[in-house]
């Protein structure tokens, strides 16, 4: 049998590539930016750009390769799935990262890539794969959350164009992207079926973003408000009342970035190991044992989840080659990954006492103070991306079988 | 599942398929109200080493077919489906143990028949109820002696092996060799053995008894996949036709959420169990975190699943009549058998230093 081993060893044709791809990096990587991480994927939002944090960007937008096995037609890459694991280990290898992110590149891109017509492929995806435009995401309304379908936001038609009135919440980024993604109503009279997949320039007249400031004291989401606001006809996505397939589609492309499945080694909060804090902050016995034993068993039995989740992402990634995109065995992955985040952050925040709860000021590391921030934001990731019990509902009617009441 | 071959492929399903047709819970019923002396069905033992399945870890200049153990754990895994008795899980890991430490006179003695189905054996490894407890059998000279309790296949095993304070033997039933039946809540065979200078030939250090007993604890934990899976599947059918207050019970959503969240909880036991057998068969050196992960999820993951099917089948649940309660009862001893969750959790921790 193929082991994982074998599985993961790149292929002899890739050797060539592996010398191109050493080769480009090593030209093209800025130095100065070993170890840094994507400033574009920052919670937080963007911050300014560094002339080499810029440099890099264009260059690896430019060849495409933020987005390797992305169609080389639309700008990205063209690689296949070896090749493109062979520039993730180089870029890893000399500690670069890669420059384009955001939700063009994890949830829309994807979904266009499947449904878009050429024009709107030919139009959008450029774009995404340079990190140039930033998208956001027109879901949620203030009355449809885990209910998503009876959103109410409308979308008149006016012949040339639609009129879009209505009001989204929890956009994340809203205040800072170019365009959106959304869902809207364009007929009243049926509820799944009566919604259509909209594309909304943010600059357009009449759409106006106000952030939300949350418990960890940022504001990565807004609310957003459309009043009379004119549409093209052309940036509809699929057919009109195709918006509830396609909304689906990217929820689940969503959710197998949110599940780690899009990639990551399935540790989902960067920084050190728990026990590390762990010996860091607390008391150990004779034996370089953990003293507080109903701790140290909570610890490891955390480490057991976090280890248990990643040779779960490993398999399923192992039995995903072949299969075309995300299944709902995503919802699995997203609940787990929520759990051992947030469990990460209880047991982080326990471990340090006092010292892991401090707001701002004096007195606090840098690392101390993130982590408060940390523990805070990460009561997010089991309500975004449909709620953990919106994902058992999932398991248990997609999956499982287990039907609604009759 | 792992990325399977063919080979593997195929041996997965015949097992999968004999189990259904030859060895569904009924046998185990019928096996344990006629409650042999050797705890099995010879018959049955006689077509498992005739499918070949008793040497699947055995080397092929013995008879066997070295497939290794994620092959082993696939046939185990079906067998424990159904709650099939077999002697294969004890009588594989005690070959292997053979087949790493023993003489060359011991292995062409053994070997060959215990992949031919001739032969029984077993490990012989505690001396009280709890794995991990210190072990205080000794061989000066040849000559083993000390108390083994709780050894599964004891029954009927025709050859040990014994663990003593200085390593693995290898010790055939007969002289100076005592075993006493222990009935236990599963109905499977689990005996007290007593050796008293025993011929005992020595297979290897501490360093082999703890890796013959990973091995076996690997094995346990497909057992227990098997056992997990099926009675998560048994209970959601239940649920799909039992109606309670006008309405089918599994569209009420407590109880969906109940299963998705076990659902959940089996991905990740499926994950670290083939991955603790891969470990095995790739030669890693960190089998043992990897074997203590699997068997401390293994633990929850059955024991979530097994009370819950007891549960969610309410009163039936409590019947001997139906399947749930030979779940549970087989269960609890697995979970014991080779160390419970806090023993894996602790020997984890020590492993990677806290």
């Amino acid at each position: 049998m193929a082991t994982a081993a074998e599985l993961d060893r790149p292929a002899d044709t890739t050797d060539a590539f592996r010398q191109e791809a050493r080769e480009w990096l090593e030209a093209n990587f800025p130095q100065s930016l070993r170890g840094k991480d994507n400033a574009m994927s920052a919670v937080d939002g963007p911050t300014e750009e560094t002339a080499e944090q810029k440099q890099w960007r264009e260059a690896m937008g430019e060849k495409g390769w933020g987005l390797p096995t992305w169609p080389k037609e639309y700008g990205g890459g063209g690689l296949g799935r070896a090749e493109a694991r062979v520039l993730g280990e180089e870029m890893m290898r000399i500690g670069a990262y890669n420059p384009i992110g955001g939700m063009g590149v994890m949830m829309f891109g994807p979904t266009l890539l499947e449904y878009g017509n050429e024009e709107q492929k030919q139009k959008h995806i450029p774009g995404i794969v340079r990190g140039e435009v930033r998208w956001c995401q027109g879901y949620s309304e203030p009355g449809a959350g885990s209910d998503l379908a009876s959103l109410q936001m409308f979308a008149e038609d006016k012949g040339d164009h639609y009129l879009v009135n209505g009001q989204k919440t929890w956009t994340s980024g809203g205040q800072w992207a170019d365009k959106c993604f959304a869902l809207v109503r364009t007929d009243k009279s049926q509820k799944h079926a009566g919604i259509s997949f909209l594309l909304i320039d943010m600059d357009a007249e009449g759409v106006e973003t106000r952030p939300i400031r949350l418990i960890s004291g940022s504001s990565p989401f807004c609310e957003t408000f459309f009043t009379n606001v004119k549409v093209p006809k052309e940036n509809l996505v699929g057919r009109e009342g195709q918006g509830w397939e396609i909304g689906t589609r990217l929820l689940q492309h969503e959710r197998n970035s949110l599940s780690g499945g899009g990639g990551s080694q399935g540790r989902m909060n960067q920084g050190e190991q728990i026990p590390f804090i762990a010996k860091k902050y607390r008391d150990v016995d004779g034996e370089g044992r953990l003293a507080d034993s109903d701790l140290r068993t909570r610890i490891i039995k955390h480490e057991m989840d976090q280890r248990a989740f990643a040779l779960t992402l490993r398999r399923a990634a192992l039995e995903a080659k072949g299969n075309a995109g995300p299944s709902a065995a995503t919802s699995v992955m997203k609940n787990v990954g929520a759990r051992i985040t947030q469990d990460r952050a209880e047991l982080a925040i326990e471990i340090m006492g006092m010292q892991g709860l401090g707001w701002e000021g004096e007195g606090f590391s840098h690392d101390e103070l993130a982590q408060t921030r940390t523990w805070l934001w990460g009561k997010a990731v089991s309500i975004y991306g449909g709620s953990s019990e919106i994902q058992n509902n999932v398991i248990a009617k997609r999956i499982l079988g287990m039907l609604d009441h009759q | 599942m792992a990325a399977l071959n063919d080979e593997q492929v195929m041996l997965r399903d015949m097992a999968r398929e004999w189990a259904d047709n030859e060895s569904p819970t009924t046998a185990f019923r019928k096996l344990r109200d006629a409650a042999p002396a050797k705890g099995f069905d010879p018959e049955a033992w006689s077509t498992v080493a005739q499918m070949g399945w008793s040497g699947v870890v055995i080397p092929e200049e013995f008879g066997g077919s070295a497939f290794g153990y994620l092959s082993l754990g696939l046939v185990v895994e079906q067998l424990g489906r159904n709650l099939a008795v077999s002697p294969l899980s004890s009588t594989a890991v005690a070959a292997s143990a053979i087949a790493m430490g023993g003489s060359d006179a011991a292995k062409s003695e053994w070997l060959p028949k215990l992949a031919a189905g001739e032969a029984v054996a077993t490990l012989a490894i505690d001396e009280g109820p709890i794995h991990g407890g210190k072990i205080e059998a000794s061989a000066p000279g040849g000559k083993l002696s000390g108390t083994k309790k709780f050894v599964a296949e004891g029954d009927g095993a025709d050859v040990f092996v014994v663990a003593a304070t200085d390593g693995l033997y290898l010790v055939a039933k007969g002289e100076g060799v005592t075993v006493s039946t222990r009935k236990m809540a599963d109905s499977r065979s689990h005996a007290d053995v007593t050796f008293a200078d025993a011929p005992a030939e020595k297979l290897g250090g501490p360093e082999l008894t703890q890796a013959v007993v990973d091995r076996a604890t690997a094995v346990l934990t497909s057992e227990m996949l098997g056992m997990a899976d099926a009675a998560f599947d048994q209970t959601l059918d239940y649920l799909k036709q039992r109606v309670q207050f006008g309405q089918v019970l599994s569209t009420f959503q407590a109880l969906q959420h109940r299963m998705a969240k076990m659902k959940t909880e089996l991905e990740l036991m499926r994950s670290t169990v083939e991955a603790a057998l891969e470990a095995i068969d790739a030669g890693r050196s960190d089998v043992d975190q990897a074997v203590s992960l699997a068997k401390a999820v293994a633990n929850d993951t059955l024991k979530l699943v097994s009370r819950e099917m007891v549960q969610l089948h309410g009163g039936v649940g409590m019947t001997d009549e139906y399947d749930a309660g030979l779940y549970l009862k087989r269960a609890a001893v697995l979970e014991t058998m080779w160390g419970t969750a806090s023993y894996h959790r602790d020997r984890f921790a020590r492993l990677n230093g806290y």
